[in-house]
């Protein structure tokens, strides 16, 4: 049989110890929920390791949960993908509500660059040692972050529509 | 702070002066883009160029964001569609498929053979639409008009079956959860087989006019080329991965929709550029011929949707007859569905490459977060490498051999 889940939840236990937070499997997907600190780390393990051979990074977003602790707030989840055993997992790490900071992972996967500079963008997680840590999507000049929750849908600020014609309460003022 | 977070105009300059006051060299900035013809879609490429020849460049990205993600976070599921059918709008049916085999792992809803069989039918003929796009624009980019005008009246029929099935041609809005909105009319069969039979002549014939033409192999060949494990680290998918000589195929790898039903090759190239990704975009739309026959052939009898009246939504008759249907009706159209908290990645084999959605619920009417893994968002970070050191006619050529959409670029 092909790559294991226990047998990869073993490796990472051995090797980052009380770094691993917690193992679950979410709709047949390995979850690992890891210190931020070990990100990188644990990332060129997985992709170094001659067992694990997780040689792909398939996917990096940012999620927000303002309902979260304040050490909770932030989570930066990535996508591996194993194409030899054809085992994916998700990585969690989590991250405080000010400053969130992790470090990048482009020094193992170049498709992280773009992925991640789309994170900072919307949630304004800082990577460090990213190579060119700017926005992407959006302008520029923009200050906020608009995918995280309090963002409000609809631009505050706009003086040429009326929100109470439409039954909705102005949010302008 | 480094140069590279400088906009990139100031950090031309800067070259610019650089190679003036070392070897009197004189390099100019070209805008390529965001309204050239050569991108297709809007997203600019400032280019340092020294005469015909790129020294450096940079994409710009986000002209056409329209904050996908943001408003899925605002949305029923059902009102969902309509934004994962503009992301990448030409092969629009299979992101809407994709998002309903993400709903239904989260529900668990298992699909009837014959709408998984239909959903495949539909799938493929996109995926040909996408690549008679993609292909015949190539031509159109290195100099040959003929073949796209002759192959996009394919593309026509293409939409018109679309418009049999669902009533749109663009963005279609396809499906629902369980299964399809109805059963496919015969007109709608009609037009799929007339296509099957008169298409693969077409084919030949365009790719008669290019594979081996003097000019187009002069263009394409050793143009824009990327390593195997170039590739891999840049997160190529799809088409572009395969030219490169991996055989990764989201179909196979991880069958979804009943794809471990039929025979199919995946066709791998070898160097990597732009000849390449022609040439296995082509032979893919013969595989995806095949797997319409086949799926046609196969077809089983039964409902073309599951029984799911939680989340199907009932047919018209019983909505404005019957108190039940109404009131589910009702339940589904505003969201008041029981969903269960859980999160979830569903891959697709879409047009360019591996199209993901990564979707976490919280038991609510709406997603808590729904994250595009959008294959062209990831892959065209190469661009700028790719390019480099090449002629600015291979770097058009390039571009459109990568298939990037602009929709789907931005989200």
């Amino acid at each position: 049989m092909a790559l294991e889940y226990t047998y990869i939840q073993e490796k990472l236990e051995e090797k980052f110890g009380a770094a691993i937070k917690s193992t679950t499997v979410i709709q047949e997907m390995l979850t690992v929920e890891l210190e931020a600190s070990k990100n990188l780390e644990a990332i060129e393990f997985l992709k170094s390791d001659p067992k694990l051979r997780f040689n792909f990074l398939t996917d990096v977003c940012g999620v927000h949960y303002p309902d979260h602790t304040k050490d909770r707030q932030f989570a930066v989840v990535y996508h591996m993908h194993n194409w030899m055993d054809n085992v994916r997992m998700r990585i969690k790490c989590f991250l405080p509500g000010d400053q969130p900071e992790i470090e990048s992972v482009t020094a193992a996967f170049l498709s992280a660059n773009w992925q991640e500079r789309e994170t900072y963008d919307f949630y304004g997680i800082t990577f460090k040692n990213h190579p060119q840590l700017k926005r992407i999507l959006n302008m520029d000049e923009m200050t906020s972050f608009p995918l995280r929750k309090e963002f409000p849908m609809e631009d505050g600020g706009r003086t040429d529509k009326d929100d109470r014609f439409f039954g909705r309460t102005s949010n302008c003022n | 702070m480094s140069d590279l977070l400088l906009p990139p105009e100031q950090r031309f300059a800067k070259e610019i002066e650089h190679r003036k006051n070392e070897d009197g060299s004189e390099l100019t900035i070209l805008n390529l883009g965001p309204t050239h013809p050569a991108t297709h879609g809007i997203f600019q490429n400032l280019l340092l160029m020294d005469g015909e020849r790129i020294v450096d460049g940079e994409g710009t990205v986000g002209y056409i964001h329209r904050a996908f993600e943001k408003i899925a976070e605002n949305r029923p599921f059902y009102q969902i569609t309509v934004l994962t059918d503009r992301m990448n709008y030409c092969s629009s049916p299979i992101n809407n498929m994709a998002w309903w085999m993400t709903l239904e792992k989260v529900l668990n809803i298992e699909v009837p053979k014959r709408a998984q069989y239909m959903r495949v039918i539909i799938m493929e003929l996109a995926r040909i639409a996408d690549h008679i796009i993609c292909s015949s624009v190539m031509g159109v980019d290195t100099g040959a008009l003929t073949g796209f005008l002759y192959v996009f009246q394919y593309r026509e029929k293409i939409y018109e079956i679309y418009e049999e099935i669902c009533g749109a041609r663009l963005t279609t809005n396809m499906g629902r959860i369980g299964g399809f909105e109805r059963d496919w009319s015969d007109a709608a069969w009609q037009k799929i087989n007339a296509f099957l039979e008169e298409f693969p002549a077409v084919w030949t014939e365009f790719e008669n006019l290019l594979t081996r033409n003097r000019i187009f192999m002069d263009r394409t060949i050793n143009v824009g080329g990327i390593s195997a494990e170039k590739a891999i680290s840049y997160g190529f998918t799809g088409p572009n991965l395969r030219a490169a000589g991996v055989d990764y195929d989201v179909r196979v790898m991880q069958p979804y929709s009943s794809y471990e039903d039929f025979e199919f090759d995946i066709p791998v190239g070898k160097n990597g550029d732009c000849y390449d990704r022609f040439c296995v975009r082509n032979a893919e739309v013969w595989e995806s011929m095949k797997i319409i026959k086949q799926a046609i052939a196969k077809l089983p009898e039964g409902p073309y949707h599951a029984d799911v009246p939680d989340y199907y939504l009932p047919p018209k008759e019983d909505v404005y007859n019957t108190m039940e249907g109404l009131i589910y009706h009702f339940k589904i159209v505003m969201g008041e569905v029981p969903v269960p908290v859980t999160e979830v990645y569903h891959p697709v084999e879409g047009g360019n490459g591996e199209l993901g959605f990564y979707l976490i619920t919280d038991g609510s009417r709406t997603p808590y977060r729904l994250h595009f893994r959008r294959p062209c968002f990831i892959y065209y970070q190469a661009y700028n490498e790719m390019v480099k050191g090449q002629m600015l006619s291979d770097a058009i050529a390039t571009l459109s051999s990568l298939n990037v959409i602009a929709g789907e670029l931005d989200a």
